[in-house]
């Protein structure tokens, strides 16, 4: 290995965990340093992570770079973003690749326009790509209409800097101990730099099973205004232990939760089934499950573009077909 | 103390015309010509966000936004609203800016503006949906920010607590002023514009910008200023099977159950 410029990801942790995004990025991470022939590191801010960065060199990093101190527990946009910058002077990392955490989405651009770099968010896929005689790293979101998908350089500056959200890759298999060093790096901070102040987490139970982790997803759209609602979908759900999900105009209808929407601004899943239920199919709504096993769909339009993305369609009134395909479950499950 | 509000509005296209959009695949270009626009749906909280300040603690509104000769119709929506002034930039040579040079470009507009305490941002737009350029406005203003923010609390005429949304929980924020804001649409139920504020508004004036008003630098604006770039266009291979199961609800409920085992779906 070259000591060329790394690799890194940033590895957020929250009250004393990764995120499981950050080792998502692991395993593409690794396979972009591979092909560039340079290290993979992470970086981690918090108080008291020696064991996260243990953890993080299990999965496969190389080097973690960490930054431990009492007020770098809770997440501080103005005092990360300096760190962060200060690490890219010191080491120019070719490439930096970050979760789109509701953290990470926060962090990445102050990053960005500190280094005055470009950063693309909510990357689909990364590869590296010959363009004018160099590697760049390509990154790939999705355009506007049916399945047209855009890919994204940043030819001349660096660090390439890209998000992606969770559930988009898939984490690395875990060492029983990792071969790479911990560096610590001491921050520089005064309390003047915490010109925005984080002065509290509050987390909840997530309820219900996390839509990242089901195997099952059955999603409704505005299709069930007209059917009655979610209580339709959510005894299907119930029926194959499953989590209940929306498009955006449900969740604008408020039949479901904000974090429970599927799509460009909202939640990627890939479960062994996705159902979509009463939803035409736009495309920022189709971005967000094409990597399920197998879809199915229902919706009474059969021009409705969702038919185009899914395995099995069924074109016909909500309210008759979903309970006899919850009738028909509970027959065989 | 009056403070001084700018909110950042953008015009997108109708999300239910996103189907429509399309790429030129030669010149990696968007295409969306004929498409509605409207303001884009969070701005509208941002916006209405800025009047209950001005209502709370005095102070004067702005709406800056940068786009097209046709972005003005978001800005007469901005004045119908209530705001009290109304800025276009406006210059072909911003064309094309992603979003470091979109923010340099609004950065410089907010300078010539003057003094400012309060900038709110919706946390993204409905087309491009990156979230980015609040953030990276605020770092071009060298000001402090908070993003996906559902409720502001002022202390003091300065200093505010802010609660921002994460997953599963909320952070909260102490934020001293100048700053700037993104909000979600559960901070507020906006206000419609009302009839005299319509009429109102059309005796007012939107003030149009371009590239020299703002002192801009070229070599930051516009495509050629961004960092970013798209290289290509291509269609993504969808393998999916596309059947459709036909007969009475009861028959394609067991045809599709019986798909399912097949393909592992169950």
């Amino acid at each position: 290995m070259n000591q060329g410029n790394e690799v890194w990801i940033w590895a957020e942790q929250r009250s004393g965990r990764l995120m499981e995004v950050s080792l998502e990025l692991i395993s593409k991470g690794l396979e972009l340093s591979q092909r560039l022939e340079v290290g993979l590191a992470a970086v981690l801010i918090g108080d008291r992570a020696e064991e996260l960065a243990e953890e993080l060199l299990a999965y496969g990093v190389g080097k973690v770079y960490l930054m431990e101190e009492a007020r770098l527990r809770l997440y501080q946009s103005d005092v990360y973003a300096n760190i962060m910058a200060n690490l890219i002077y010191e080491h120019n990392p070719q490439i930096i690749l970050l979760g789109a955490t509701t953290i990470g989405m926060d962090l990445a651009p102050r990053v960005a326009a500190k280094v005055k770099t470009g950063l693309t968010a909510h990357c689909a896929d990364l590869y590296l790509e010959e363009i004018d005689g160099r590697l760049q790293l390509v990154q790939v979101v999705p355009g506007f209409s049916g399945n047209l998908m855009v890919k994204i350089a940043c030819p001349q500056r660096r660090p390439q800097m890209a998000t992606v959200r969770p559930g988009v890759m898939e984490k690395p298999n875990c060492m029983e101990e990792g071969k790479g060093q911990i560096v610590r790096v001491k921050p520089n901070i005064k309390e003047e730099d915490f010109r925005a102040k984080t002065i509290d987490i509050v987390e909840e139970k997530p309820v219900g099973i996390p839509l990242e982790e089901a195997n099952v997803v059955v999603a409704g759209g505005w299709g069930l205004q007209s059917a009655g609602g979610f209580g339709l979908i959510e005894e299907l759900a119930n029926i194959l232990g499953g989590a209940v999900a929306g498009t955006r105009p449900a969740v604008d209808a408020n039949w479901v939760p904000e974090e429970r929407m599927i799509g460009q601004s909202g939640k990627t899943v890939s479960p062994n089934l996705f159902i979509s239920a009463g939803a035409s199919g736009a495309p920022h709504f189709t971005t967000g499950f094409l990597k399920s096993k197998v879809i199915l769909a229902i919706d009474q339009n059969p021009k409705s573009p969702i038919f185009e993305v899914s395995d099995i369609g069924i074109v016909g009134d909500l309210r008759k077909i979903v309970p006899c395909l919850g009738e028909e479950l509970k027959r065989i499950l | 103390m009056p403070l001084n509000i700018v909110v950042c509005i953008k015009q997108v296209p109708a999300p239910e015309h996103f189907s429509k959009i399309t790429l030129d695949a030669e010149k990696n270009t968007i295409i969306r010509g004929g498409i509605p626009s409207v303001i884009n749906p969070l701005d509208r909280h941002a916006l209405e966000e800025g009047l209950r300040i001005r209502e709370r603690l005095s102070g004067r509104v702005t709406a800056l936004s940068m786009g097209p000769p046709q972005a003005r119709e978001v800005l007469e929506e901005a004045l119908a609203m209530g705001v009290d002034d109304a800025v276009l930039l406006c210059d072909r040579a911003l064309a094309g800016a992603d979003t470091l040079a979109t923010a340099y470009s609004l950065a410089r507009a907010i300078k010539k503006l003057g003094k400012f305490d309060i900038i709110l941002c919706g946390n993204q737009t409905i087309d491009g949906a990156t979230g980015q350029v609040g953030p990276q406005l605020a770092e071009l203003l060298d000001i402090p920010h908070v993003t996906y923010a559902n409720r502001i609390e002022f202390v003091d005429g300065s200093f505010l607590v802010v609660r921002r949304v994460i997953e599963h929980g909320y952070l909260d924020v102490n934020l001293q002023l100048p700053a700037l804001i993104c909000v979600l649409r559960e901070i507020n139920q906006f206000r419609l514009p009302t009839a005299i504020g319509i009429i109102e508004a059309a005796s007012k004036e939107i003030k149009t910008w371009n590239c020299g008003d703002i002192e801009a630098d070229t070599e930051y604006v516009g495509l050629g200023g961004s960092p970013t770039r798209v290289v290509g266009v291509f269609k993504h291979k969808l393998e999916r099977r596309r059947e459709i199961l036909e007969g009475s609800p009861q028959e394609v409920a067991q045809k599709a159950v019986h798909r399912l085992r097949e393909l592992g779906g169950i």
